[in-house]
């Protein structure tokens, strides 16, 4: 009878001792790379880098960091991770200077690639992102850019994908490829990201 | 209407549409298995691929269950079995990649790989489960509430 009691007891104080508040596991990239978590508690907090790490935090808000097994991860989260949905995917057309229409070289190419690999993507959705290299104003390149991705949505509506899964945005020259100084013209800045979700 | 669209309908595949989204849409459900659900403003409706997950939308799945949801802004979510999700806030502006997402796991699993707004600015992310805040400096993570 005490024996019992005593397991019982000892049975508690290990779920109430072991059973963490919850715990994060970071994951390698699909680049190989790792990216970090800061982890943080109303005590502490502790900076989360490296792959296949945990940190543990208890009921009192202590953070325990500790070195996972890679297979032992995949394996306890096998059914979240096999629920991710598809990584995005984007194709990338480029434009003659100062132009909203003309592409270089061609579209016909990235189009195919498009309508191969929508299929594979449940309940998809299209973002047809323009940009810009540097010459001109700010104001102008945000014209420029939405002007680039509508002439591309407008293509990719001919070829028989419905409007309605397109979405259209316009990045000016914030997000370029190449870094250039200012009123610099760079062909590889001057382009439209197809983005397949 | 073009050949390819047939076939995608053949296949069973759902189109979820965006041009033009309701201000707080924050993204669509992609995969979608067992006894899954969103509650929102006190319903619960099912939650097949292609259902549009909104700002203050909450994600519970059952002992059979798991879900994939990619937002706006490319993050791609996953709850697994057992799980309750709160999608707290989610903004998104395209132009300017800034925005804000804050998310509770109050049960169960939630894997994240994080996108553009955690790479414009990670400082409008974050990942609370019981016990734990979480700052994303990117990419790919995965919260475990225990119990």
């Amino acid at each position: 009878m005490g024996a019992i009691a005593a397991g019982i007891i000892g049975l508690a104080f290990l779920i109430m001792n072991w059973q963490p508040g919850s715990r994060v596991v970071l994951l390698p990239d699909s680049n190989g790379k790792t990216g970090a978590v800061i982890v943080k508690t109303d005590t502490s907090q502790q900076l989360l880098s490296t792959a296949y790490g945990s940190a543990s935090v208890n009921t009192k808000g202590v953070i325990t960091l500790q070195a996972e097994d890679a297979a032992k991860v995949t394996q306890r989260y096998a059914s979240t991770l096999d629920a991710r949905p598809q990584p995005p995917v984007s194709f990338i057309l480029y434009f003659e200077f100062g132009s909203a229409v003309d592409i270089v070289p061609a579209f016909k190419p990235v189009l195919a690639q498009l309508l191969a690999a929508l299929p594979t993507y449940p309940a998809p959705e299209i973002t047809v992102i323009g940009h810009t290299d540097r010459v001109g104003s700010l104001e102008s390149n945000d014209l420029l850019s939405l002007q680039r991705a509508q002439t591309v949505r407008d293509l990719i509506v001919q070829a028989g994908i419905p409007s309605d899964i397109i979405g259209v945005s316009g990045r000016g020259e914030r997000e370029p490829v190449v870094t250039t100084d200012d009123e610099v013209p760079e062909e590889r800045n001057r382009r439209v990201e197809i983005n397949l979700r | 209407m073009g050949h390819w669209k047939h076939a995608a309908l053949a296949c069973g595949i759902a189109f979820a549409g965006h041009a033009a989204w309701a201000a707080d849409e924050a993204g669509v459900v992609k995969t979608s298995k067992g006894n899954v659900a969103i509650e929102r403003g006190g319903q619960q409706v099912g939650a097949p691929v292609g259902t549009r997950i909104f700002s203050s939308d909450r994600v519970v799945t059952g002992a059979d269950g798991s879900v994939g949801i990619t937002l706006h802004d490319n993050t791609i979510l996953s709850a697994g079995p057992n799980s309750l999700v709160d999608l707290n806030k989610f903004a998104f502006n395209s132009t300017t990649h800034t925005g804000a997402i804050d998310a509770t796991v109050k049960r169960g699993t939630l894997s994240v790989i994080s996108g553009k707004i955690a790479k414009a600015s990670p400082e409008a992310v974050s990942f609370t489960a019981p016990g734990m805040t979480l700052g994303v400096r990117g990419t790919s993570f995965i919260i475990d509430a225990g119990l």
